[in-house]
């Protein structure tokens, strides 16, 4: 499953990544492997969306979310 | 005044970094730029507690040492190159305590560098507000270096910080984090022995950034890239092998030195705000609130204070009048460097609200869920959700609100913001639209409540909207990505803003608007001077002579004779020779010499087309009393057709060419300043000028 499946309120943890290059600003970021992740809420018009992770809010587009994928 | 010390600041954005470098350094500072680049450096100096100084700089905050824009890249090159006229004695690193896992990746790869470090662990207050615990004393152990909590906010701890900051030693301490040779053993060996680097991680960060680090000659980074391809270096992979590496530490530091209990208190009140700001419905009503109270503040507060230095400069050029001799000097202090000085701070009220509401906006975390609810939308035509607040602003002015768009990564996105946002309907059109709309537009009301010249007027707002979208999208196909774009963003918790730090942006923003544009204003309003008050040779004396003849001062009063003489200098001067040689090619837009002449004399900002109007047509009065302008220029009529000069095909034509073309000297400059490179505010003018012309003409031939 990815993260842009996951409705606001529903949590996951990360497995891996699709995208070698995002998963490297993603990492950055604090979204690593085992990590959990809960959808906060989605933009007025969709996309992007704000996940909790490592403790922090975070904004991603919905392109970037599919490139996570969950346990 | 050098200091005994040089201390960088380095921490994540939002960590605090800055409010810290205001408290440690106080007013005591100054923007420059890290030499080479134009990335704005703030130094300052602070006493230390054994009386030595210690020279503090403020680098540009980032979430890792591999950079996402040009800014962060100063960084690594500071760090990791010895000879770097700014690479630091010590490094105080500035972690956000409650978000300290994140805050620690960028502390492993900075400790890497082997300089003298000291943690300053901000926001205690905010960590045990939602529950985190953190064991300082064992955090130092674990790291090998002194951390110091503080709150910069509300100044504690900066005593034992600066105490810190004394007793560093030069030698670095802490402890090796990761094992950075086993991440491409082979590779590092060979870059440490050719290139001589001591330090494995500097090895390796060279491997990774060879091609943008500006210290290493051609030669060597050919060198590198060589070495890269015998060992089939993957520089993606091993960076993600290096970020995995270095959360297993960081985790390992973490395990027993901060408690998280559960149910965070901070987190879900910032949820809270949230759910209405960005909620579907009030979160848009919300922003366009704000907006419209930034836009009132900004046209109503700025009224008098623009009122008030507008007088001031013309009371020092009737001073200066007064009292300096008569002639060209003179002249040229007063009409030329006085009233291009006024010219630029008239602007200073402007810029010094946009930007404190900027700075509002910004320090209580607002503006990135704006950027977060605006990126959709923005993205379709080729910008991004950061993009918005700049074009906002440029209702006001592009000149502060280009200023702005710094804060944008994506190389494509900042530019095509820039390029865009000076089609947005400013304030110095406004007295423009006002005067024509005025002159054309009957003030009736339809249906007894819509005014039909209010009507006109947003319409021009209207299509500078769209113009500014639709050349958005055209250039999101043209300009090639220099990176993929992606918009991986923190969202802050909301706090309230720091009032001493919104006078700070407030002042910065005044003082390079100020010195940089400035400069280039002054020098056009002085050629402009030149070109406006000198003629080709004898046909001033012409003037004179025949404007003292009898036969005219038995004919008109003096005051009279001084404005037909004006009028007939400005005719006759070099902007008028030009006005009237440019005829030819503004008549197709349905534009006279006269016109021309306020074209040529209103290229470097466009509020002066209505002085010069007053100017070319001797109304009296000054200059911006438009009531007296407008009734003259009602009445009048070509000299050899005897038709009326401002029809309305005329005049929506004028609004049109002003609604497009490129008439600010200060927004050049700027474009130059933020883009570094001719080339931008070259192709911005000429696209600009290029539609001004295409549309004036259509407009013109569909009314006329």
């Amino acid at each position: 499953m990815k993260l842009s499946q996951l409705e606001p309120g529903q949590a996951g943890v990360i497995k891996e990544f699709t995208d070698l290059e995002m998963s490297v600003k993603l990492m950055e970021m604090g979204c690593l492997p085992g990590e959990s992740i809960v959808v906060e809420r989605l933009a007025p018009l969709g996309d992007p969306m704000a996940i909790t992770v490592s403790g922090y809010q975070l904004s991603l587009r919905m392109r970037e979310a599919s490139t996570i994928i969950l346990q | 005044m050098n200091g005994d010390l040089k201390v960088a600041l380095i921490g994540n954005p939002n960590s605090g970094k800055s409010t810290l470098f205001n408290v440690l350094t106080g007013l005591n500072q100054k923007i420059g730029n890290f030499p080479g680049v134009t990335v704005d450096k703030k130094t300052g100096y602070s006493k230390l507690p054994d009386q030595r100084s210690a020279q503090i700089i403020d680098f540009p905050g980032t979430y890792s040492l591999y950079p996402k824009s040009k800014d962060e890249l100063i960084v690594v090159e500071a760090l990791a190159h010895k000879k770097s006229p700014v690479h630091p004695d010590l490094i105080v690193f500035v972690a956000d305590a409650s978000n300290l896992k994140r805050n620690l990746l960028l502390y492993t790869q900075v400790a890497d560098l082997k300089i003298p470090i000291i943690i300053a662990l901000n926001m205690m207050d905010l960590a045990k507000r939602s529950g985190i615990e953190i064991s300082v004393d064992a955090l130092s152990k674990k790291l090998g270096v002194p951390v110091v909590p503080i709150s910069a906010r509300k100044q504690e701890g900066i005593e034992q910080l600066k105490e810190a900051i004394s007793y560093a030693g030069k030698i670095p301490l802490q402890n090796d984090c990761i094992e950075v040779e086993a991440l491409a053993p082979e590779l590092v060996q060979k870059i440490r022995s050719e290139l001589q680097v001591d330090l494995p991680y500097v090895a390796l960060q060279l491997a990774h950034q060879h091609e943008s680090l500006s210290f290493l000659d051609p030669h060597e980074s050919d060198r590198v890239e060589e070495i890269e391809q015998e060992f089939s270096f993957h520089s993606q992979k091993v960076q993600a092998a290096e970020t995995i590496a270095r959360y297993h530490f960081i985790n390992e530091v973490l395990f027993d030195t901060v408690k998280i209990k559960t149910g965070a208190k901070q987190e879900s009140h910032s949820n809270q705000i949230d759910k209405i700001l960005t909620h579907k419905v009030f979160g848009f009503l919300i922003f366009f609130a704000i907006l419209f109270f930034i836009f009132q503040s900004i046209f109503s507060w700025s009224e008098y204070p623009m009122s008030l230095i507008e007088q001031l400069f013309v009371w020092m050029g009737n001073t200066a009048h007064q009292f300096l001799p008569a002639g060209v000097l003179t002249d040229l202090l007063v009409d030329g460097i006085l009233a291009g000085l006024s010219g630029v701070l008239v602007f200073i009220p402007q810029i010094a609200i946009l930007f404190a509401f900027l700075s509002i906006l910004e320090d209580t975390g607002y503006m990135s869920r704006v950027t977060f609810m605006f990126d959709k939308i923005m993205r379709k035509v080729g910008l991004s959700g950061k993009s918005i607040i700049p074009m906002i602003g440029g209702f006001a002015c592009a000149v502060p609100s280009i200023m702005s768009t710094r804060n944008i990564e994506n190389w494509k996105d900042r530019m095509i913001t820039i390029m865009v946002t000076p089609l947005i309907a400013c304030s110095a059109r406004l007295p423009i639209y006002t005067l024509l709309i005025s002159l054309v537009v009957p003030a009736n009301k339809v249906w007894g409540f819509i005014s039909l010249q209010g009507l006109a007027l947003m319409a021009m707002y209207v299509l500078s909207i769209v113009s500014a979208i639709v050349v958005a999208w055209v250039m999101k196909h043209i300009l090639k990505a220099r990176e993929r774009g992606y918009f991986i963003m923190e969202l802050p918790v909301y706090r309230m803003p720091r009032w001493n730090n919104v006078l700070l942006t407030m002042y910065e923003k005044v003082k390079t608007f100020v010195l940089q544009a400035g400069k280039v204003i002054i020098a056009v309003s002085v050629v402009l001077w030149v070109l406006a008050s000198y003629g080709p040779p004898g046909r001033f004396e012409r003037i004179e002579k025949q404007y003292q003849s009898t036969e005219y001062i038995q004919k008109y009063t003096s005051h009279e004779l001084d404005q037909l003489t004006a009028s007939a200098k400005l005719e006759n001067s070099f902007a008028g020779v030009l006005g009237k040689s440019i005829e030819p090619v503004i008549k197709p837009l349905g534009f006279d010499w006269k016109i021309g002449i306020a074209l040529v004399t209103s290229f470097a900002a466009r509020e002066v087309f209505v002085g010069t109007m007053a100017t070319l047509y001797s109304v009296d009065g000054d200059d911006s009393d438009m009531t007296s302008v407008r009734a003259k220029m009602q009445n009048i009529r070509n000299a050899e057709t005897g038709e009326l000069v401002f029809t309305p095909a005329v005049a929506f034509s004028l609004m049109i060419f002003y609604a497009f073309a490129m008439q600010c000297m200060s927004t050049v400059a700027t474009v130059f300043r933020e883009t570094k490179h001719w080339k931008w505010p070259t192709i911005q003018f000429v696209y600009m000028s290029g539609l001004a012309y295409l549309f004036s003409l259509l407009v013109y031939h569909l009314l006329k």
